[in-house]
């Protein structure tokens, strides 16, 4: 059943298209990763899905109210952690956190307590004195403290130290065990391969792949490291193989996945020794991604 | 070592130079064409004996003397002498003003937002960035006051000679360059920007007050304000230059002291100890509309106090300012006949008329503070939760107007007690209120207008400063420059009747609420269509 979903939403700044088209869909109970270069459009979209940006046209709900509409509705079941964390200075974080988990409307002290001891924030001190990663932790208790069904994180862990990363990991899975959905906005790709079920790529307002971790994989290619008694000849002259590396008596390169059969029987003839296979990271698939949108950037401009 | 300390000085004077360009051509600019409009409409009026006469009456005043300093030379009024005894408080006020603002902009606002930390990991002095800033000041106060006298004199009016006009306007560079010290001072002593702000624009409005309260009752106490000081060079009459140097004498001995107390603080921290506060928020905090009061209490509280003790320091004379009008026959008779009100009504309607304006300040700062918290991205927080748009303004529109109409009934407040008991046989409570509150109308407008720019225009949300200087202009000057009647007409507070001399108009009093209801729906509306920054 999906919680979240936009169709086709579409943002201008003006003249500037800051989203073209953009689908998302996230389902309950999953944790949704949302990853793109820096101004790719992540926050606008997340702003138009919490209806404080108007989308210039197409559809975005989340459980079945319109973003824009019923954005009060809807915001009594959501929680939101922003990227760029601004408090007010001459107020406490322990005043700010009980401000905003009232404003919810839920109020659950011992959370509060057990989140404010876990990510080891003092609340009698005043927010103009916290650092980004103290602001990002009131964000964060604020939120968790919350009975929400959908957390929106935009980049929620970009000031935390990997202790507290750690922590935030683990909100994050207590809240899926419970059955909530996450839409996590992220630059750290290995907390995104860690957490999300499915993950969606925006480069340049529009999203350009999306899916679960294993089908993007499929999408891509594998890394392979290779070691024969005997040295492996024409492997470039196949199709489907791509950087080709000699490095330690061996041969390292990447296979697309369809010729991975191919590719196999073909270094068999060479007396393999040792032969190491790895899916590719998430990293391996936004570069490419991101490489390729560097490279087409002349044309899109 | 100690000339490590000022490393780079002269480039990052450069560098502020280069940010603040338009900044600070704005408010040279518009000092000195502000300065030069009134020189130049001075030289054409009051051309005949009689006129000026009538006008040392008003001068002498003890109302016009708090407001505007001691009169001098008035046995042989000049265009000189007028010009500078009506304009050169006010001008020093505001060039104080922009000292206080440009001190803190580069100070402790970029220390705040970490831009200063980024200087310092450059090979730049530990003092550099208080040297440079405190430079610039100097440079941009000098450049005023040049521009100022030589532009004075060049207006060739003939009680402005060239040593007069020299004197006016470095009398106006020092009282610049005397609160670029203090701020400077405070900027080291407080924990943030906001604290750097508020201890310096105190200090601005007490040396104001101490200077009204002395000018008319005990010149010493005068000499304690520095702003008592720089009206004591009597200006186009007596040219006295010691005020001057006793201004940069002391703004020396302040910056040393600044420096001192930079030299020993931390970056990022002030000398006063930042205190921790709760760690749970009491219940009156738990709402928009709680949050909007908390964020603005102080701010609240400080004008309060402030429109309480203007609107005191007011009726604290008027029992003085009667005796003087009695023995001014001439007026007493001319003002008398005109309207057949005492003298004392007639001046607390005048004063209510400009009070009002100022009193319209503080409502439209706190409205406008939603402005500033969605450029701060806040105001995402509350939009993200369980907060509609309309919640959202309705909450700094309420602090708003009741901030507006407690800033209107204090002054009243405050001119009724102090009045009451100065003035024989006292004054009516409710007569002098209502002189006061009338003026709730007009100040709805505004605030109305406000809602209006903050729903539909964000980006203008300036213009309402402008239209409140504006009718601000119409009033205090309308008079002295003789403007139109359709300029005077364009300004809401104009329609306002000067209770207690004139009849309440309810007709104009009911379409000036409707109009500011209207505004406020049209705002609503706006702002719940539009996109929010953050």
């Amino acid at each position: 059943m999906s919680v979240l979903k936009a169709t086709n939403v579409t943002k201008r700044f003006g003249d500037f298209v800051a989203l073209n088209g953009v689908d998302l869909e996230v389902n309950q109970g999953e944790i949704y990763g949302f990853i793109g270069p820096n101004g790719a459009g992540k926050s606008t979209t997340i702003r138009i899905l919490l209806g404080i940006l108007k989308a210039t046209s197409g559809d975005a709900k989340i459980f079945g109210l319109d973003v824009w509409k019923d954005a009060v509705e809807i915001h009594k079941r959501l929680a939101y952690v922003p990227g760029d964390v601004n408090l007010w200075p001459n107020l406490t974080g322990g005043e700010v956190i009980d401000l905003f988990v009232k404003l919810r409307g839920g109020n659950n002290k011992n959370k509060r307590e057990e989140l404010i001891e876990k990510f080891d924030l003092d609340p009698t001190k005043k927010c103009g004195t916290y650092s980004k990663g103290n602001r990002q932790k009131v964000a964060l208790v604020s939120a968790f403290a919350s009975d929400a069904d959908l957390y929106i994180l935009d980049e929620p862990t970009s000031g935390l130290d990997p202790l507290m990363e750690n922590v935030f990991q683990q909100c994050v899975t207590e809240a899926k065990q419970e059955g909530k959905s996450i839409l996590l906005s992220s630059h750290i790709l290995s907390e995104v391969e860690k957490l999300c079920d499915r993950v969606g790529i925006i480069r340049q307002g529009e999203i350009i792949e999306s899916g679960t971790l294993n089908e993007l994989r499929h999408l891509t290619r594998m890394n392979l490291f290779v070691e024969t008694r005997q040295p492996i000849t024409r492997v470039a002259e196949l199709n489907g193989v791509h950087n080709i590396e000699e490095k330690d008596n061996g041969l390292s390169f990447q296979v697309d996945t369809e010729s991975l059969d191919r590719v196999i029987q073909h270094v068999s003839q060479f007396e393999v020794v040792k032969l190491e296979s790895a899916p590719p990271t998430l990293e391996d698939l936004f570069m490419r991604h991101y490489e390729s949108s560097q490279s087409g950037v002349g044309g899109r401009d | 070592m100690a000339k490590d300390s000022y490393e780079s000085t002269g480039r990052l004077v450069r560098f502020i130079l280069r940010r603040d360009r338009i900044r600070i051509l704005v408010w040279i600019l518009s000092i000195a064409l502000v300065t030069f409009a009134t020189a130049f409409a001075f030289g054409d009026l009051y051309q005949t004996e009689g006129e000026r006469e009538a006008i040392a009456m008003t001068m002498k005043n003890p109302a016009m003397e708090a407001m505007l300093g001691p009169a001098y030379g008035i046995d042989n009024l000049t265009i000189g002498s007028m010009m500078a005894h009506e304009m050169l408080l006010f001008t020093a006020v505001a060039v104080g003003i922009m000292s206080i603002l440009l001190v803190i902009r580069h100070t402790r606002l970029d220390e705040e937002e970490g831009r200063t930390e980024m200087i310092r990991a450059l090979p730049a002095g530990r003092l550099s960035n208080l040297t440079s800033t405190i430079i610039v000041l100097i440079g941009v106060n000098l450049l005023l006051a040049l521009v100022i006298g030589f532009g004075l004199y060049a207006f060739q009016i003939e009680s402005m000679d060239f040593q007069g006009s020299l004197l006016y306007g470095l009398t106006i560079g020092c009282a610049g360059i005397m609160f670029t010290a203090l701020t400077a001072i405070f900027a080291q002593i407080t924990n943030s920007s906001r604290g750097a702000m508020s201890f310096s624009f105190a200090t601005l409005i007490i040396t104001y007050l101490v200077r009204a309260i002395g000018d008319i009752s005990n010149e010493t106490l005068s000499l304690l304000s520095p702003l008592g000081w720089i009206l004591r060079t009597e200006v186009y009459v007596a040219n006295y230059w010691w005020p001057v140097w006793l201004s940069i004498g002391v703004s020396v001995l302040f910056i040393f002291l600044a420096f001192y107390l930079n030299s020993i603080r931390d970056l990022g921290v002030g000398l006063l100890p930042a205190k921790s506060g709760k760690s749970h928020a009491s219940r009156l905090l738990l709402s928009p509309l709680g949050l909007a009061l908390r964020i603005q209490r102080t701010a609240i509280i400080s004008w309060a106090i402030g429109m309480f003790l203007l609107g005191a320091s007011y009726g604290s004379i008027l029992g003085e300012m009667e005796m003087f009008m009695e023995e001014v026959e001439i007026i007493k008779q001319m003002l008398s006949a005109m309207t057949g009100v005492s003298i004392t009504d007639q001046f607390i309607a005048m004063i209510m008329s400009i009070m009002s304006m100022l009193a319209t300040v503080p409502p439209i700062v706190f409205l406008y503070k939603l402005k500033g918290e969605e450029k701060r991205n806040r105001t995402e927080h509350l939009l993200s939760r369980v907060v509609s748009r309309y919640k959202l303004l309705g909450s700094y529109v309420v602090v708003s107007v009741i901030a507006g109409f407690l800033m209107l009934s204090l002054t009243a407040i405050g001119l009724w007690a102090a009045g009451d008991a100065a003035v024989e046989g006292g004054l009516s409570f409710w007569d002098t209120y209502q002189a006061g509150i009338i003026y709730f109308p007009a100040m709805a407008m505004m605030i109305g207008l406000g809602v209006l720019f903050l729903g539909v225009l964000p980006k203008w949300t300036g213009f309402t400063w402008i239209y409140l200087t504006f009718t601000f202009f119409v009033v205090y000057l309308g008079e002295l420059l003789k403007f139109p009647d359709w300029v005077s007409n364009m300004s809401p507070f104009h329609h306002i009747p000067q209770m207690p001399m004139e009849d309440i108009n309810y007709t104009h009093i009911s379409i000036m609420l409707v109009i500011a209801f209207v505004l406020c729906i049209v705002g609503f509306i706006g702002y719940r269509k539009r996109d929010v920054e953050g």
